[in-house]
């Protein structure tokens, strides 16, 4: 499932997803990996191509899935929410979630699982307080829908937003610690300018965090 | 010898169960087969088939395991019937399972009547056929009789097990018994335990041959009888599992047999009546009854998780890359089954892939032309193929 649109074409394998992108620069060399919403792919055979990982993913569509398995990735039909209590703990070295948390039902209990299963969790989320949507809502009294985030409030699979500082405020709560972060504009593109958090919480239309358990 | 058979079908069938068209590995007393039930089996042989070349390091076998009436003619012409392999659009050259990339193997199950010996076959000791006197043989007896076979053609570890239905239990029995001689494992419209419903089935089928006269007990061969109708009458029963009621409904309907009305009798006035009553008298030319009995029941014993423990402690420590493979409309091994397998697969942190193919076709949709399935095998195969490193004689990478 993709729950927002990727403007670089995500499917052709010329163009690199920003997101994907930071999200390759994270991951180490040769690490077993499990992305879950691995869609069709199209990110695990990155990871695959350049960080040589053992990838695996789970993808709610069996559209995708199927997708994958063609494209000769190890892949199963699954739901975040139902079925990450089967894998064991620390069962993978990364464990990737790009673009899929807001769309979980349970999201702070998934990222409970996340961080049980995988010794580092990456995490890409859309950032729902970017100065783009609180226009919107400050002016125009509507909920906010933007090329990045294109869907209306009744037809969104987008069911949990959060904006990046609730999100590393809910991280602190489950004890993980952020040792990366990136910021992104909507194309994906790298914010490079050092900034602190109430900014990047403004300018910032995704980021990826990489996060370790406090142990 | 397949030509002179034609004519008479019955006979072409007996003649392929010790002397059988294809090849034939021979065990003696050295190499007896211990089975499940403690019996040893000795002399023992297995019919196979093979397709494509064997590479330089022996890295590109791929063992193909038949379903319940299947035959070690995978992608040949079958012997008995004429007809061409039961998995020719998925096994041959360029075909997804590539006889040109591949060096495939398939053979006829231990209890079967195509050249392995079964119930058919003549027991050394009496000169006679086995009949009821062969010990019952399990799915894990099948792999051990494979396992046999693959040492005999000095192959150490196989690129690739692949098995549909009954064929499938042997692929996640071989995957489970040796997990380092399997490097890929395809398990397709199958399950890792015969269910209570699945047993049932069976069982009217061996009722129907056990209550017909012509059986004798298992005898019949001696005393010169067939159970053809109660051999006839399980495979009508069977038939139906593997049919979706969609498929059936679109095919027949309740569309009359050659007649405008109903007959008041009991005729087959149906299509579906006689389609299966066609099947059912086909099945009869090609397959002996006291097989389909063991087959059967090796079928109804298998449970992996309760030989291993649990199903995951089945898999624990896997290195086999495993694609799991359902269709929609299949109830006599319905996707949860495979689900299961996945789940105790994802517990033993194996390398998974699980794939749900949207078909109307019910539990046959393996054995016919369906395109999601040949590219999803495809890919995985190569997929495989390239983390095995294979080098494919005489091709590209």
């Amino acid at each position: 499932m993709s729950v927002f649109e990727p403007r670089a074409g995500g499917r052709e394998q010329t163009i690199v997803r920003g997101d994907h992108r930071a999200v390759a620069r994270m991951v180490p060399r040769g690490a077993r990996v499990l992305d879950i919403g691995c869609d069709d792919g199209t990110l695990l055979e990155l990871l695959t191509r350049e960080c040589d990982v053992d990838g695996r993913g789970i993808e709610i569509s069996q559209a995708g899935v199927n997708k994958c398995v063609e494209r000769g990735l190890s892949a199963i039909q699954g739901d975040a929410d139902t079925d990450l209590d089967d894998y064991p703990d620390q069962a993978f070295d990364v464990v990737v979630m790009s673009q899929t948390l807001q769309a979980t039902r349970d999201p702070k209990a998934v990222v409970e699982n996340l961080l049980r299963i995988g010794k580092q969790v990456i995490i890409s989320i859309p950032n729902f307080a970017h100065w783009r949507n609180r226009l919107q809502l400050l002016v125009l009294g509507r909920m906010p829908v933007t090329k990045y985030l294109p869907y209306e409030w009744y037809n969104t699979p987008n069911i949990h937003f959060c904006s990046l500082r609730d999100f590393v405020e809910m991280c602190r709560e489950l004890d993980a610690h952020v040792d990366t972060a990136v910021a992104l504009s909507a194309l994906g593109k790298e914010m490079k300018v050092p900034a602190p958090w109430w900014l990047w919480n403004i300018f910032a239309e995704q980021a990826v965090f990489r996060l370790t358990r406090d142990d | 010898m397949a030509d002179e058979s034609a004519t008479d079908p019955i006979t072409a069938a007996y003649r392929e169960v010790d002397t059988p068209s294809s090849q034939v590995a021979v065990f003696g007393d050295r190499e007896a087969l211990t089975l499940d039930s403690g019996a040893v089996l000795s002399p023992w042989q297995i019919a196979f088939e093979t397709y494509g070349t064997l590479n330089a390091d022996k890295s590109n076998a791929v063992l193909i395991c038949h379903a319940l009436t299947g035959d070690q003619y995978v992608a040949s012409t079958n012997p008995v019937t004429g007809k061409p392999g039961w998995w020719s659009l998925m096994v041959g050259p360029g075909r997804p399972i590539d006889t040109d990339k591949y060096f495939v193997i398939c053979s006829n199950v231990l209890g079967g009547c195509l050249g392995t010996t079964g119930p058919a076959s003549i027991d050394p000791k009496t000169s006679k056929p086995y009949g009821l006197d062969l010990s019952v043989v399990t799915i894990a007896d099948m792999v051990r009789a494979q396992a046999q076979l693959v040492d005999h053609l000095g192959i150490e570890t196989l690129f690739a097990v692949v098995g549909g239905s009954m064929g499938g239990m042997q692929v996640l029995q071989w995957a489970a018994t040796y997990p380092e001689r399997v490097f890929a494992a395809i398990p397709i419209a199958t399950g890792a335990r015969h269910s209570s419903q699945n047993i049932a089935f069976h069982e009217v089928g061996r009722q129907a041959i056990m209550a017909d006269p012509e059986w004798c007990a298992g005898e019949y061969f001696s005393q010169g009888r067939r159970p053809t109708k109660g051999l006839s009458v399980a495979r009508m029963a069977a038939h139906i599992t593997y049919m979706s009621d969609e498929s059936l409904h679109q095919k027949f309907g309740r569309n009359l047999q050659d007649r405008e009305s109903l007959t008041f009798g009991f005729d087959a006035d149906f299509q579906i009546e006689s389609y299966l009553r066609h099947q059912g008298m086909t099945f009869v030319d090609r397959f002996d009854a006291n097989s389909y009995l063991y087959v059967t029941r090796a079928m109804d014993y298998f449970d992996l998780a309760a030989e291993f423990g649990s199903l995951s402690l089945a898999f624990k420590g896997s290195k086999t890359r495993f694609c799991v493979m359902s269709f929609t409309t299949d109830w006599l091994f319905p996707t949860t089954e495979s689900r299961s397998v996945v789940k105790a697969l994802n517990a033993a942190a194996a390398n998974v892939s699980f794939v749900e193919i949207a078909c109307d076709r019910g539990h046959d949709s393996f054995l016919l032309d369906v395109p999601e399935m040949f590219s999803t095998i495809r890919g995985f195969v190569t997929g495989a193929a390239k983390a095995r490193g294979i080098p494919v004689p005489g091709g590209e990478g």
